[in-house]
């Protein structure tokens, strides 16, 4: 009987598993195999090379670079996002009027195809296009977004904050919602002010999805892809080549199967590291977590 | 338990990975796959035209297919289908690509089945032509598209900007890069109207460029692929007349812009003859002309594309066969009217004008007959995408007003040095 119980209870979890097994674990082995041969798909040659792939990370002059350059973005991204969603989360939580359209217009873009949004900012920020335009009504010679050395990644940054600033928004806007509003009513009795009710009560309170986001968003802000795909393609020089468009280059334009997985095994070890220490880190700073 | 399925499951995945490629058995009924890059209804129902008529004489080969992949990724997602052991039977190769595929073994030689085919004429094939698809004495491709690069130019603009057009100045004899310059110029300050416009480059595809540097004798690297050629002083000079084009004249559009010379927008544009056929509900006059003379005299580029068989492919022979026939005198004359043969018999006016009514004959000889004969194909290496990436970036800095061009030439070659070695 119970022999059966666990039949049953495999057959129920069995789709989800092939599926992972199949579409996650074996990819993921697979790419851990590659990052081990030498794999030349024009002439067909596989062979074993041990771990000559990750020693060529550690010599790789341009990896340095791509990593500054993923950091780069990772944090200018996650700052950015992530504040930007708490101010507006606070701003639109209050009791006015017009409230609903705003959350309406800043979660729009999350349900926008991703590289149609990008397409379009990628004419916006053209050196005769429209952002230069409004800029110059107004008296400033606006620089060449995209080609600028300075302004390349900045404008990937806002590009990429603007389309997800929304999903953060409505999950700081449903956690703020559930703040008690006695404990806003005994603090402002107790004489705190505004500024100090939030550091004491509102951060707080909303601890448990502050660490969702930020993880979210750190782990995405990693793979970000499509955006430097359609927007810069890595420039101008390689101040855009984040981690995955440089693995995207080694293994399908430069056909270094074998060093582009090396590239994605790297990826997932930080991302492992990062989530982990976030995990970690939780105890500190969320509330109840012990 | 898990884990050993696991293994065993990825072990398998790998397996028919490799197998797939392994040649499966040769007779019996063969279905063909070609990719190409272009899905122009026109190019589209010529091939499928040539191919039901391949296959009422061949009834084992039971469908050909043609793949059209978009042409930016178009060596890139070809490679990630031999990876994933989805190889076509034929494919189209860009001349940058060139090298990788023919030196890499990833192409099957051609030039005994084509020899044997009957009525082929191998010896037709201009040798300029196949010199990019050859390797030790083998054709790993055959040049079915030879495409000069000329200048198309809107003569409504230059006149309206009032200048002399560029058939006025090649009959005056002073069609040179200074004028072409000037006439970019005056067209930007006097119609309001982008100069002139190198297709296809949009500061990025750099070996288009070539197109531009030829002009100064100048060229990417040496021909054995060894030397880096970006800080010559041919190079150094033919990069500052065309900055100095850019940011001080103002005769090419800067970074950061797109005009569209086929729309009306600029006064000329460098590309392919193929392209004429964007011009066929044009409400604008236009000329073609070759590309003008620089320092160095005149000189002219082509762009190449092959067809190779892959030899991951399942019907070797059927695939070869296939291209065989679809080659062959009768058919590239077909093909003519979009791809300039490699045949010297139809290398002339009549054949060409057949299939491009919107030149005239003397533009044909000018640029393309004439193109060909004298052409030097643009720049290609093996590991081009690589190296072409590389070039880019280190080219990256050049791209703005006061850039120091020598230093930035300079690096371009540190940054390839190393790769054109291997």
């Amino acid at each position: 009987m119970k022999q059966r119980d666990h039949l049953v209870g495999y057959l129920f979890v069995a789709p989800q598993l092939i599926g992972s097994v199949v579409f996650v674990f074996v990819p993921l082995g697979l790419v851990v195999w590659y990052s081990l041969h030498e794999w030349n798909v024009l002439a067909d040659s596989f062979s074993f090379v041990g771990t000559e792939n990750y020693a060529a990370l550690v010599d790789d002059p341009r990896l340095p670079g791509v990593l500054r350059a993923t950091g780069l973005f990772s944090v200018g991204l996650v700052v950015v996002n992530l504040g930007l969603a708490l101010l507006l989360a606070v701003l639109l939580n209050q009791r006015l009027r017009g409230t609903i359209v705003f959350r309406t217009l800043f979660f729009s873009p999350v349900v926008v195809s991703l590289v149609a949004w990008t397409i379009v900012w990628g004419f916006l920020l053209q050196d005769d296009g429209g952002i230069n335009g409004l800029l110059r009504l107004t008296g400033i010679d606006g620089p060449n977004w995209l080609r600028g050395d300075g302004t390349a990644m900045g404008a990937v940054v806002l590009v990429q904050v603007f389309k997800n600033v929304g999903l953060n928004m409505v999950l700081f806007l449903a956690a703020l919602q559930g703040v008690p509003a006695q404990l806003y009513e005994a603090a402002t009795i107790d004489g705190a002010g505004a500024w100090t009710r939030f550091r004491r009560i509102t951060l707080p309170m909303i601890s448990p999805t502050v660490l969702l986001t930020s993880i979210i968003t750190v782990v995405g802000s990693l793979q970000v892809f499509a955006q430097i795909a359609v927007l810069t393609q890595g420039g101008p020089g390689t101040s855009t080549t984040v981690l995955v468009y440089y693995l995207y280059q080694q293994a399908f334009q430069f056909h270094h199967f074998g060093y582009g997985s090396a590239l994605s095994v790297l990826l997932f070890a930080i991302v492992l590291v990062l989530t982990l220490v976030q995990w970690r880190m939780r105890r500190r700073w969320v509330l109840d977590e012990t | 338990m898990r884990l050993r399925m696991v293994a065993v499951a990825a072990a398998a995945s790998l397996l028919a990975l490799t197998a797939c490629g392994g040649g499966d058995a040769e007779d019996g009924p063969a279905t063909l796959r070609m990719t190409i890059w272009s899905s122009s209804p026109d190019h589209l129902a010529l091939l499928n035209g040539i191919a039901d008529e391949y296959r009422k004489s061949h009834p084992d080969v039971t469908a050909i297919t043609f793949d059209s992949l978009p042409l930016e990724n178009y060596t890139t997602t070809l490679t990630t289908q031999l990876a994933g052991g989805n190889a076509p039977d034929l494919a189209w190769v860009l001349e940058s690509s060139a090298p990788d595929f023919v030196r890499s073994g990833a192409l099957v030689p051609l030039e005994d089945t084509l020899r044997a085919a009957s009525d082929y004429d191998y010896d037709d094939l201009q040798p300029s032509t196949t010199k990019l698809w050859t390797a030790d004495d083998h054709l790993y491709a055959y040049p079915f598209s030879t495409s000069p690069f000329g200048v198309f130019v809107n003569t409504d603009l230059v006149k309206k900007a009032g200048q002399r057009t560029p058939a006025e100045l090649i009959k005056a004899g002073t069609w040179t890069w200074d004028a072409a310059f000037a006439l970019g110029s005056a067209v930007q300050s006097k119609a309001g109207k982008a100069g002139l416009v190198v297709r296809d480059f949009d500061y990025k595809t750099w070996d288009n460029l070539a197109t531009v540097w030829g002009g100064w004798g100048a060229e990417a690297w040496s021909a054995d692929g060894k030397t880096c050629g970006f800080d010559k002083p041919e190079m150094v000079a033919a990069m500052t007349a065309l900055h100095e084009a850019i940011f001080t004249a103002k005769a090419l559009p800067g970074p950061g812009t797109a005009p569209d010379f086929f729309a009306g927008d600029a006064a000329m544009t460098i590309t392919q003859i193929s392209r004429a056929s964007l011009l066929k509900d044009q409400t604008f006059g236009w000329d073609l002309v070759p590309l003008p003379a620089g320092p160095a005299g005149e000189y002219s580029v082509i762009g190449q594309a092959g067809i190779g068989v892959l030899k991951k492919s399942a019907h070797v022979d059927a695939a070869t066969d296939f291209l065989a026939f679809l080659t062959d005198p009768a058919n590239s004359t077909k093909l003519a009217r979009f791809f300039p043969p490699p045949r010297k018999s139809q290398l002339n006016t009549e054949t060409l004008a057949a299939g491009n009514p919107l030149l005239e004959p003397e533009q044909l000889q000018a640029v393309v007959i004439d193109g060909i004969d004298s052409g030097t194909v643009k720049p290609s290496h093996v590991g081009s995408a690589e190296i072409g990436q590389q070039v880019r970036s280190a080219l990256d800095p050049l791209w703005k007003p006061g850039a120091d061009v020598r230093a930035v030439l300079g690096s371009v070659c540190a940054a390839i040095a190393p790769l054109l070695k291997q």
